[in-house]
């Protein structure tokens, strides 16, 4: 494995209740997050190759994490997510080759399916930082029930030569979802829009 | 006593495989169970509130199994604990003091024959307080290579009216401890400090 990853953090979040109402079942998502060393820290490099490689070992590593955490199988995987955290001596280029080029590939592999973009967000910040990783439903981006972010956050990570990466799934959408637009029984899965 | 009403539920792992030095050939692996109740006391100044420790005894059960599934599912490999809570900005102190019972009795039904107090700390917080639970062998407190802490919390909790219930649970010593002092193969287990 080319990524050098200090350590590894699943986190599981499940909602029993919500403004009194009992979530039956309850609503549950996963994030497996990998601190890793950024080969490119402290340097400008024009080819980041290294760290697109690096994106695509994670795709798969984080998500059979995250699926595992949940403990469900991975074709029950209902919404997704990825995020970054550059350290300070790396530049935000340095989060976008490691989510963007290769990563999917391997989490859609993991996943059996997932027809949607996988949504993203990303950021340069200091130890400690939060990523809120969004989350959409992996085979139609347009469900309007799984629009949603889960924060994560490791207390010393990411260190400067550092980058936090992320993987979140989950099994449902927001918990009381009520707002309206697409649902997931409409989906069609032919264009990972609707 | 009022029933035990959880909102929500969080798990986090922690797998470390080096901190700079060399890779241990077995991660240290560190978990917290959290769980968001309802706070039966908020707002209001109750005398007899003691009673509610009974009630929280099988959400502590539960949480510190949870723990050890987390870490594999064996007893036998925790070595080191501790527990905390976060009281809601309508709560006082006293209610995460409520927490010292079930939690340590939970965790010590659990691990058998766990002779060591479980060290805690609480406080009072809004919505996404951090806290950092201390951490110590499971036999003999002044086990040196085992004073650790894990930093807990989520995002939306606690609301005003609830209470952050903490337990974490650790297999091993500081990844790369080295500050000598007493060593857990020293450990006497006679009086749950040496």
């Amino acid at each position: 494995m080319k990524a050098r990853i200090r350590k590894i953090v699943t986190f599981v979040e499940e909602t029993k209740t919500e403004m009194g109402r009992t979530i039956d079942p309850p609503t549950r998502r996963a994030a497996a997050v990998a601190v890793i060393e950024n080969p490119y820290a402290g340097k400008f490099a024009e080819d980041l190759s290294e760290l697109m490689i690096i994106g695509e070992e994670l795709g798969e590593l984080l998500t059979l994490r995250a699926v595992a955490a949940l403990g469900i199988p991975a074709t029950s995987v209902e919404s997704y997510g990825k995020a970054a955290a550059v350290g300070e001596n790396g530049e935000i280029e340095h989060a976008a080759a490691i989510l963007h080029p290769k990563l999917g590939t391997p989490v859609r592999r993991v996943l059996g399916k997932g027809a949607a973009l996988i949504p993203s967000s990303k950021k340069r910040g200091g130890i400690g930082v939060a990523l809120d990783i969004p989350l959409g439903h992996k085979d139609a981006a347009f469900v309007r029930s799984h629009f949603d972010g889960m924060e994560v956050r490791i207390n010393d990570a990411p260190r400067a030569n550092e980058i936090v990466v992320a993987v979140a799934v989950t099994d449902s959408g927001r918990p009381l979802a009520r707002v309206g637009g697409l649902t997931k029984d409409q989906i069609k899965g032919e264009d990972g829009l609707r | 006593m009022p029933e035990v009403q959880v909102r929500k539920k969080f798990t986090a792992v922690e797998e470390i495989f080096h901190e700079g030095g060399p890779v241990s050939l077995v991660p240290l692996r560190r978990a917290s169970a959290l769980a968001v109740i309802h706070n039966p006391f908020a707002g209001i100044y109750v005398e007899e509130i003691a009673g509610f420790m009974d009630d929280l005894k099988p959400l502590g059960l539960e949480m510190a199994r949870s723990l050890v599934a987390a870490l594999g599912g064996d007893s036998r490999v925790i070595e080191g604990y501790g527990k905390g809570a976060i009281v809601g900005a309508a709560g006082e102190i006293e209610h995460g003091a409520l927490w010292h019972v079930p939690g340590g009795y939970a965790m010590r039904e659990i691990l058998g024959d766990a002779k060591a107090i479980v060290s805690s700390t609480k406080k009072v917080g809004g919505p996404g307080t951090r806290l950092d639970v201390p951490i110590t062998h499971i036999n003999a407190s002044y086990v040196r290579s085992h004073f650790d802490a894990m930093e807990v919390g989520t995002a939306d909790a606690p609301r005003a009216d609830e209470i952050l219930l903490a337990l974490v649970m650790t297999t091993g010593p500081r990844i790369h401890a080295r500050v000598g002092g007493l060593k857990a193969s020293e450990i006497k287990g006679e009086d749950g400090l040496r």
